[in-house]
């Protein structure tokens, strides 16, 4: 097996999928995973993603295009043949199974023998710490439990690609969150490949080495969480993913990588060119919270803002106020001894660099 | 104030006990279809333009009679005033006591020259509690399409399936059909019942039946056969005269009737036992009118059944639609009885049950 | 905390038991609920459970015999079958006192329809005994008594007679069958002054006063020395005589065998008619086989009922799975397909069978027409086995598909995509995964169709025949023209018991857990 190979273990080349003939869910999608990579479909639904893991796991077929799968075209391969792991959004474990037959299932299905298929199931249970279950039905155990149980099923006869359709989304919180670090701990151990699909931005930055953000059936995005949250291209990605503030404007000029921009209140602010259009064109620049600087430490792209609200959430204080005619303006001050002060009605400047203003489409 | 609300209430009951007067619901049972429109044309209707004070209810149960009797009498609201019941169903509902005895002097008409009312019926009185009003008999058709130049001619034909080829449809209980197979395997028509009292000789009509019995479709509606003879799917089969005579007279379909060892069966009023005086004289009333001599003579323009009285024999006439003289089509005619059988009353109430196990048990067995 | 407070009942604040305030709070709940359910529990107390209750005990109910016969019921108590001789004198004595009455009543008839389900004859001995039972020749003991003193001919003196402390005591006979006359005549709405006694009356006097001793002490009555005096030079009336002369039956030991065997007020013999035995002098002991019909038929209920059930499993199944895999607005629109011959009446869908599958019917003809059958062998599809299944399946084929469907709706699609995603083919899936968690819908319909086909009669009576009867149309025969229900109510009982015995065992094999209606 080559290193290219290694790059390309799952490609998605041009493919396009309808259901009703007349609309494109999926429009020409291109996408390459890499043997070992963690990689997370996001988006809103209705945007394509699981469309996508269903063509992959073989439960949908492509209209156009193919799909590779460690180089094979997979198109007319059914999802029994291709040795894919799969997580449902509500786990399908089978009901009428024990724990230990849920997960002997694809190994009794590939004919495996009684004692390979006992220390496999028992090594399967143990990897999840669910050794004391095994002979639990389903309907038995608890949200995380069931979760843990469909885990190692998708693993147990060692796919090297394993589908994620959602899976923790039935969950608390809490445990959401704890289980989101031991599926990555598990990914780290065992080096297989991971699709994930989700609809939830904290559990992709979270897990994923690389994320494609999906919306309107095509990817808007395809980056590390870093790439995606610091750089996003476009201003629904920016929007997507985490928070920011938006203010409209034209572009005045344009001056390599920087930009001038004339904001809808008549002022100015300069901004990096991503994804704008020529001069003369409508722009929408995007602002994290926490990139706005305060009072004395403002310095560049300088205005005047009111505060209107201030929301105490510990680590950091969160803070709306008009900027440029826009009540909805947030700035993150973070709860820190240098921090500066504010309150309520108070009139202070603000700023930020034009490294963390981003012009982008008007979406 | 209180005085007139209860003049007013007073004279609003009395209003409604008046109109109760006058209106009198009469609920008479019978068998539905052709049979009760010849009752309602030839009874009902004349009575009803005489009284039209008396509403006459039709209730179609009569083949359920005995049992829902039987339910109504133990619930202790009998709401039928007047049943029409076979004879045999007659003498069993007297026997259980749920209908009422009658003295048939006294409550139904003379004939038209002055004979008692239990002389010009005669023997067909077979119960004390039964009215009779008409005689009917069970007998035979064909298909003349399916039997050639050469048409049955006696009862043994039945049995006969070298000559008469095809299915045959008999009704699903011993009677009649015990009868016919001693008749036929060589048991003079006297002795009939004395051999089928005996377990032997019910073996014996039952051995007979057995030479037939892949051949058989067993009816137990008297629509079936008609039926069953107008599809071609059976070349003979027995009901009742009056079915025969419909599809051959009024159908015209290809079938012709088999006289021979017809048996007689009547056909009759009861009255409910434990009516209340009120109800009971009005059947009485409807009952002495409508079993008088032209009345029974009258049901014989609509149905080819014959008048149970012997007063009635001479007054009947042609048929209501078709026109045709109905004398010929009877039971009774003498060209139609030469040789007829009675429906033995005494020997079927007490051997029915027996009998009818053991016939039911050979039908079950293969 | 220390051991003696774990043990403490714990208290509410109040300071009652923490449980008995619980309960007081949960009694309003209750008594809600019961109030709510309260219309429903009389209409089904009322229209199922005591219908049922009756069918149990007509089954066993035999008070008719002696209540009908009191007299002879006690009096042939001490009587023997096994002796094989007829009983005594006074047994006849007592039938003529309780036949007479009951003919009177005209309730004897009802006793001799009852006997004759146990020994043929017996109905028409009892409706010409009693025609003839007051026309016994008693009356010469009555003449006898008038011509001792015409005193007895007077009903006052009769009336003043049975007014004395001593008449019970003295004459026990007479008083009984006094009482007896007291309520007839009451009955009837006649006088008891004005009415003349009947022959009977002096018989029971007569035998009273033929039993006393001559030198016994007299109860103070004016006429007792002379006329028990006279008594004994009566020219006696043999009672046995009298009932051989109306009936030689009456000597037969077949008919008292009978009497005897069903005189108590419970019997055991409707249960043994209803499996083919029967209550002999010997015991008990199976019908001849020639009266043998119920168990062949019970046994056919159940082997039919159940060769439907599984056609209907095997034909409903695919529909259900297509149903659940439409979408909802098709899924209904089927679904009113299948519902469509709940519209038609079952006599119509019965009839329409007899149509199509008759030898002259449609599909005969569409066969002979193709050239696959000749004209002349045209198939047997009704009036057997086959005619019934086939009208039946169809009858009872949406009580199938709809348990399975409603099942087969709430199994998601991820099971079966999970198993294959798990290596499984289509048919492992389906087999290992989807059909196993479909199984509570089979069991449901299952239990729907057999249970409704075993209580099924109109259809077998119409495309049946004979092969295809079940046990349902004898019940039918004798509920509605034998007027055995006595029998019915067994074989209904029966039929019960094994519905029962089948649920059982279905939840002791399958788990009544795993039946799911929807």
């Amino acid at each position: 097996m080559t290193n290219v190979n290694d790059d390309r273990f799952v490609v998605f080349d041009r493919v396009q999928k309808s259901y009703d003939g007349r609309n494109l869910v999926v429009k020409d999608l291109n996408l390459e995973i890499a043997k070992g990579e963690f990689l997370t479909m996001l988006g809103p639904s209705g945007s394509g993603k699981t469309t996508c893991l269903m063509m992959l796991a073989g439960f949908e077929t492509a209209t156009h295009g193919d799909i590779l799968l460690d180089g094979q075209p997979i198109n007319n391969i059914p999802p029994y043949k291709r040795g894919i792991g799969m997580v449902f959004q509500n786990y399908a474990l089978f009901p009428h199974m024990t724990v230990a037959e849920n997960l002997a299932f694809p190994l009794e299905v590939r004919r495996m023998g009684k004692s390979d298929r006992e220390s496999k199931v028992a090594r399967a249970l143990d990897m999840v710490q669910m050794d004391e279950f095994a002979n639990r039905r389903p309907a038995q155990l608890s949200g995380g439990q069931q979760q843990r149980i469909a885990l190692a099923r998708a693993l147990v006869f060692e796919p090297e690609l394993v589908l994620m359709d959602e899976p923790l989304g039935a969950l608390d919180k809490q445990l959401r969150e704890h289980m989101q670090y031991e599926i990555k701990h598990l990914h780290d151990r065992l080096g297989v490949t991971v699709v994930y699909v989700t609809h939830d931005q904290s559990e992709a930055l979270t897990m994923s080495d690389r994320v494609a953000v999906f919306d309107d059936g095509r990817i808007q995005q395809l980056a590390s969480p870093e790439e995606l949250y610091e750089r996003p291209e476009n201003s629904f990605v920016a929007q997507f993913i985490g928070e920011n503030n938006r203010l409209m404007g034209t572009v005045d000029r344009l001056d390599g990588g920087s930009s001038l921009v004339t904001l809808d209140s008549g002022e100015q602010s300069s901004a990096l060119a991503v994804n704008c259009g020529e001069a003369g064109a409508r722009t929408l620049l995007s602002i994290r919270p926490e990139r706005v600087r305060i009072g004395d430490q403002a310095s560049e792209n300088v205005t005047k803002a009111k505060v209107l609200e201030l929301i105490y959430l510990g680590d950091h204080i969160r803070c709306r106020m008009q900027v440029h005619g826009d009540d909805q303006f947030i700035a993150k001050i973070p709860n820190s001894p240098e921090s500066q002060r504010v309150h309520i009605g108070q009139e202070l400047n603000i700023g930020w660099a034009a490294k963390d203003c981003r012009a982008l489409d008007v979406g | 104030m209180k005085l007139s609300k209860s003049l007013l209430v007073g004279g609003v009951v009395s209003l409604f006990a008046a109109t109760a007067v006058l209106a009198q619901d009469l609920t008479i049972v019978s068998w539905g279809g052709a049979y009760s429109a010849s009752q309602q044309k030839a009874y009902h209707d004349p009575y009803m333009a005489k009284n039209p004070d008396v509403n006459i209810i039709n209730d179609e149960s009569s083949a359920e009679a005995v049992a829902k009797l039987r339910a109504m009498n133990e619930a202790g609201n009998v709401t039928w005033d007047l049943v029409d019941v076979v004879a045999s169903d007659a003498l069993r509902l007297c026997d259980e006591g749920l209908a009422m005895e009658v003295d048939h002097d006294k409550v139904l008409a003379k004939a038209p020259d002055g004979t008692d009312a239990s002389d010009d019926f005669g023997d067909l009185i077979v119960s004390e509690c039964f009215i009779p009003q008409i005689v009917y008999s069970t007998t035979v058709g064909y298909r003349t399409d399916a039997v050639g130049d050469n048409p049955p001619t006696d009862i043994c034909a039945l049995f006969d399936t070298k000559t008469f080829p095809g299915k045959r449809a008999l009704e699903k209980r011993p009677i009649n059909n015990m009868e016919w197979a001693l008749l036929c395997d060589g048991v003079a028509k006297d002795d009939v019942y004395d051999v089928l009292e005996t377990p032997a000789g019910q073996e014996r009509a039952l051995a007979k039946l057995d030479t037939i019995k892949d051949d058989v479709i067993w009816w137990s509606a008297g629509a079936d056969t008609p039926q069953l003879l107008a599809d071609g799917e059976v070349v003979m089969g027995s009901t009742y005269n009056g079915r025969l005579f419909s599809l051959i007279e009024e159908q015209d379909q290809p079938v012709a009737m088999l006289w021979d060892a017809q048996v007689f069966d009547l056909d009759g009023w009861i009255i409910p036992a434990g009516l209340p005086e009120d109800r009971k004289k009005a059947v009485m009333d409807y009952l002495y009118f409508a079993t008088d001599t032209q009345r029974l003579a009258d049901q014989a323009k609509y149905i080819s059944y014959g008048p149970a009285r012997a007063s009635s024999a001479p007054l009947v006439g042609k048929h209501a639609e078709l026109g045709i003289e109905m004398a010929p089509h009877m039971p009774t005619d003498p060209k139609n009885a030469q040789n007829t059988f009675l429906y033995n009353y005494e020997f079927w109430a007490d051997y029915r049950d027996d009998i009818d196990a053991k016939f039911q048990a050979w039908l079950v067995r293969n | 905390m220390n051991e003696s407070d774990a043990n403490a009942i714990p208290l509410a604040a109040d300071g009652r038991p923490l449980e008995q305030s619980l309960q007081r709070a949960l009694r309003r709940q209750k008594l809600r609920a019961l109030m709510l359910i309260a219309p429903l529990l009389a209409f089904v107390m009322l229209t199922f459970i005591a219908p049922i209750a009756d069918m149990l005990y007509r089954s066993v109910d035999n008070r008719i015999v002696s209540e009908t016969l009191p007299r002879t019921v006690a009096a042939l108590s001490s009587w023997d079958e096994a002796q094989a001789e007829l009983p005594d004198r006074d047994v006849f004595d007592a039938l003529y006192f309780d036949l007479f009455f009951a003919a009177e009543y005209k309730i004897h008839t009802r006793l001799g329809s009852r006997l004759n389900y146990q020994q043929t004859g017996v109905s028409s001995l009892f409706r010409k005994t009693g025609r003839r039972v007051d026309r016994f020749d008693t009356d010469e003991i009555t003449e006898q008594f008038i011509a001792l003193n015409p005193q007895w001919e007077n009903p006052e003196f009769w009336v003043s007679l049975s007014r004395d402390k001593q008449f019970a005591q003295q004459l026990p006979t007479t008083a009984s069958v006094w009482q007896d006359w007291l309520k007839l005549l009451a009955h009837d709405e006649k006088s008891v002054a004005e009415e003349q006694p009947e022959d009977l009356l002096y018989y029971a006097l007569y035998l009273d006063l033929s039993q006393i001793e001559a030198g016994q002490q007299s109860p103070g009555f004016d006429w007792w020395a002379g006329t028990t005096a006279a008594v004994k030079n009566f020219t006696p009336v043999d009672m046995v005589a009298q009932f051989e002369k109306t009936d030689e039956d009456w000597l037969s030991m077949d008919v008292w065998g009978v009497l005897k065997r069903f005189s108590p007020t419970v019997t055991e013999g409707y249960f043994l008619n209803a499996l083919d035995m029967q209550k002999t002098a010997e015991g008990i002991q199976s019908q001849p086989e020639s009266l043998q019909i119920y168990k062949i038929l019970f046994v056919r209920t159940m082997v039919m009922s159940l060769v439907i059930m599984g056609s209907c499993i095997l034909l409903a199944y695919p529909v259900a799975y297509l149903l659940s895999n439409l979408p909802m607005r098709k899924a209904n629109l089927i679904l009113i397909l299948v519902l469509l011959p709940f519209w038609t009446s079952l006599l119509v869908r019965t009839s329409a069978w007899k149509v199509l599958l008759q030898q002259q019917g449609v599909i005969n003809d569409l066969l002979v027409w193709i050239g696959l059958v000749d004209d002349a062998n045209r198939l047997v599809m009704m009036n057997n086995q086959f005619g019934t299944i086939i009208a039946m399946t169809h009858i009872l084929l949406p009580f199938m598909i709809l348990p399975m469907y409603s099942v087969m709706r709430t199994i998601p699609p991820s099971y079966v995509r999970a198993a294959k995603s798990l290596g499984a083919t289509n048919w492992t899936a389906f087999w290992r995964v989807y059909f196993p968690q479909s199984v509570p819908g089979i069991g449901a319909g299952s239990i729907l169709v057999f249970i409704m086909s075993i209580g099924y009669y109109i259809t077998p009576a119409i495309v049946g025949g004979t092969q295809g009867i079940f046990i349902s149309n004898r019940i039918a025969y004798h509920i509605s023209s034998s007027l055995n229900w006595g029998l019915a109510s067994a074989l209904g009982a029966i039929l019960l018991i094994l519905v029962l015995v089948l649920y059982w065992l279905y939840d002791k094999y399958v788990g009544i857990d795993n039946l799911k209606l929807g």
